[in-house]
């Protein structure tokens, strides 16, 4: 499952909006918590897939090495990504599963219907290596400001 | 010599959980060979069945990409930093 604010939620939808007609992406810092995923922040990442970005999507590793430094500085981890799908259902595609690398993590997809945010989804890439790795679908937990008090430490 | 390298989240369950583990070694190839003498199931995560080192797998020396400098040749120094940076891409 994945635990996320709900200003952070709709932050990362926003984000899917902003871009279109191009894909958005950017990474969820957070906590590991008995195989969950807790968000507690949202990082917009520049898409520098230049060729086709109303398609596909790419974070300069330059700015993976930044996350990386950042959520160590905070004692975050880096817990997932998302990406908005343009006029596309929220479900991977086959390029998603072939370019996610991150065992473990949460892979969040947004679909946006001409120019608005629709369904949003996610999926945890499961496995033990590349060669048996899968994208499952996961529980997003949306929670209201009342109940981000659970997220405080 | 002593320098680190930093384990990316999906890498730590090899690593024992560690984000940060000590290696050491003259270049960058040496530095990670040490890694994996420690962790060797790390292997499998960052080469190939014949050797060569995942596409995917990024590694930075400091603030440079090892593919603009010597590649697993460059030659590190006591106090530097490796990090290993998965890609991240997809799309539709």
């Amino acid at each position: 499952m994945l635990t996320i604010r709900k200003n952070d939620y709709e932050s990362l939808r926003r984000h899917g909006e902003e871009a279109y007609p191009h894909e958005c992406c950017g990474a969820l810092l957070g906590r590991f918590n008995n195989g969950d995923r807790i968000v507690e922040q949202v990082v917009r990442c520049t898409n520098t897939c230049a060729d086709r970005p109303e398609d596909r999507y790419n974070i300069d590793p330059k700015e993976l090495l930044s996350l990386q430094r950042r959520a160590a500085k905070q004692q975050l981890d880096i817990i997932g990504f998302y990406h908005s799908h343009p006029d596309h259902p929220a479900r991977w595609s086959v390029t998603d599963l072939a370019e996610a690398h991150w065992l473990g993590c949460s892979y969040v997809i947004t679909s946006v219907e001409k120019g608005r945010s629709a369904q949003t989804n996610s999926f945890a890439l499961e496995g033990e290596s590349e060669e048996n790795k899968r994208l499952e679908t996961e529980e997003i937990a949306v929670l209201s400001p009342v109940e981000d008090q659970s997220l405080c430490h | 010599m002593s320098l680190t390298v930093s384990i990316p989240t999906p890498l730590r369950r090899y690593t024992e959980g560690r984000g940060v583990v000590e290696v050491s070694g003259d270049s960058v190839g040496a530095a990670l060979e040490s890694l994996l003498q420690m962790h060797p199931s790390l292997k499998a995560q960052l080469y190939t069945d014949d050797g060569r080192l995942r596409s995917f797998v990024n590694l930075y020396l400091n603030d440079e990409d090892i593919r603009y400098l010597e590649k697993t040749e460059t030659v590190v120094k006591p106090g530097d930093s490796i990090a290993i940076v998965p890609s991240i891409a997809g799309g539709v």
